[in-house]
């Protein structure tokens, strides 16, 4: 009788004093729960992509290189395009283009080909960010605007958000050791000018604006298009819209 | 104080003593030395915030570029490249809008420049104006031919594959390779100056393919070809609905 009671009030008070620490440090994950878009007025930002429009230029990746500082060597970006080419056997090939990239051998003539196409990828902004709730700093995290930054000054470049993210859309950035990821060029929409990598697209296959403006070139973009986002199943709320995806790609 | 210590024994009394000097150790480093900005993380992000806010921009925007260029965005306005932004080819042109007269934006004249975006690829969307820049007039420089700021084909183009390209790619590897294109299109002179605005023809009805591909075809053309009965094959679809005429698919 007696020792259930010590080992009863020594269990709760283990329980209550971590409750009691989480509150106090307030790292726990509870602290990066989804964020609501804000209501109408204030800026919600999301990015729309036509993949039907996408000719494989890159000139997305490199004007993304020229304006972040993202070092030039092809294995890191912060936004890059992805080559598909589903073959008549069902089986799919992905390849990420690199700028400056010859022209690629496949021919109409390879009769083994069934459809091929590109899609650009970026930091999907996400209402409910993986990376946001591992950070074990507080490095990363949303802004009011739903944009999704990196603190570099606090990151420690434990590189958990990179592999959490389920987008691959994170890299360790080589110079400063912190992760780092598209912002939406948070420097440029923050003064009204659109991302460089819409700036530059030729095609119009990048589109970006705020969600919650009544008209836009964003908001046309969702009422006119057949709209998918990626990995919709694991509930991260992504913000970048995909118009006439294939469900080959994830 | 000591009237407390007494219910306890000493040693007890001791690491009472000890452990209540360790907590206030711990609160007063927590409250009064660590400064704010360390331990709040809200502060840290509303400075990351001002920090990413305040990272030079290098692209200027589209709109910028007409004040001085005017005369260029008039050209562009009503050609095919109306919807590039100038920093699409020019690279980034922050640094020439502040200082005009010193830093020029890079004007890509190599031949290797436009194939970035006209180059033949079969992942290109349909109908983009691709060319192969080994066959396509080789050495010479694209913008000997094209106007960049309102690139159309320099002279009226004599052969349909001038403009479609990809079509022509396509029929010249597939059964149809001997088929000119007029065998089914017939394409008024006009369309040739105003191709969006005068189409050449398209066949219409089944019997047009019939011609040639009915059982009891008598068109010289189609000695070879394969032949189906017309009533039984296809019921209500027209043949193009499942079979592409530039790539007509046959079993193998």
């Amino acid at each position: 009788m007696n020792g259930r009671r010590t080992f009863l009030r020594g269990f709760l008070s283990v329980l209550l004093s971590g409750g009691a620490i989480g509150g106090i440090l307030r790292i726990l994950p509870s602290r990066a729960d989804a964020r609501e878009a804000p209501p109408k007025g204030k800026k919600w930002y999301g990015f729309g992509v036509s993949v039907d429009k996408c000719i494989g230029c890159a000139r997305c990746m490199d004007a993304c290189k020229n304006e972040n500082n993202v070092p030039k060597e092809p294995f890191f970006v912060r936004t890059w395009v992805e080559r598909y080419i589903t073959r008549k056997n069902g089986q799919t090939t992905v390849k990420a283009i690199a700028p400056g990239d010859e022209a690629t051998p496949e021919t109409v003539s390879d009769k083994t080909i069934l459809r091929s196409f590109f899609v650009p990828k970026l930091c999907n902004q996400c209402a409910s960010p993986a990376c946001v709730q591992v950070c074990p700093v507080g490095a990363t995290f949303q802004t009011e605007d739903g944009v999704v930054l990196v603190n570099e000054k606090t990151c420690i470049g434990c590189r958990y958000c990179i592999q959490a993210c389920p987008y691959g859309a994170r890299y360790l950035h080589p110079k400063t050791h912190t992760a780092d990821k598209c912002t939406f060029c948070y420097h440029r929409i923050s003064k009204g000018q659109l991302p460089a990598c819409v700036e530059v697209c030729p095609t119009q296959a990048r589109i970006f604006g705020d969600l919650n403006a009544a008209a836009s070139p964003m908001s046309r973009f969702l009422r006119m298009n057949k709209i998918h986002t990626l990995k919709p199943g694991l509930n991260t709320e992504p913000k970048v819209f995909y118009a006439n995806l294939d469900g080959e790609v994830r | 104080m000591g009237k407390l210590f007494e219910k306890f024994p000493d040693p007890l009394a001791r690491l009472i003593v000890v452990v209540a000097a360790l907590f206030a150790l711990g609160a007063f480093a927590y409250f009064v030395l660590i400064p704010k900005p360390v331990k709040d993380v809200e502060m840290q992000w509303a400075d990351a915030i001002k920090r990413e806010k305040a990272r030079p921009v290098k692209y200027a925007g589209f709109h910028v570029c007409e004040e001085c260029h005017g005369e260029i965005q008039k050209k562009k306005q009503t050609g095919y490249h109306k919807d590039l932004s100038c920093e699409t080819c020019h690279g980034p042109a922050k640094a020439h809008t502040e200082n005009p007269d010193k830093v020029k934006p890079a004007i890509p004249t190599a031949r290797t420049f436009c194939p970035q975006c006209h180059a033949f690829n079969p992942s290109r969307p349909r109908g983009f104006p691709q060319i192969n820049p080994v066959a396509h007039n080789p050495l010479k420089p694209c913008s000997s031919c094209h106007n960049p700021h309102d690139p159309k084909p320099p002279t009226t183009p004599k052969e349909c594959s001038a403009c479609h390209g990809e079509i022509a790619r396509m029929k010249a590897v597939s059964h149809h390779v001997q088929l000119e294109c007029t065998v089914c299109h017939v394409a008024p002179q006009q369309h040739k100056v105003s191709p969006r605005s005068v189409k050449p023809s398209k066949p219409q009805v089944r019997e047009f393919c019939g011609k040639c591909h009915g059982k009891d075809a008598k068109e010289k053309l189609a000695a070879n070809a394969p032949k189906i009965d017309m009533g039984e094959h296809g019921e209500k679809y027209v043949c193009w609905q499942c079979h592409y005429p530039h790539s007509p698919e046959v079993e193998q």
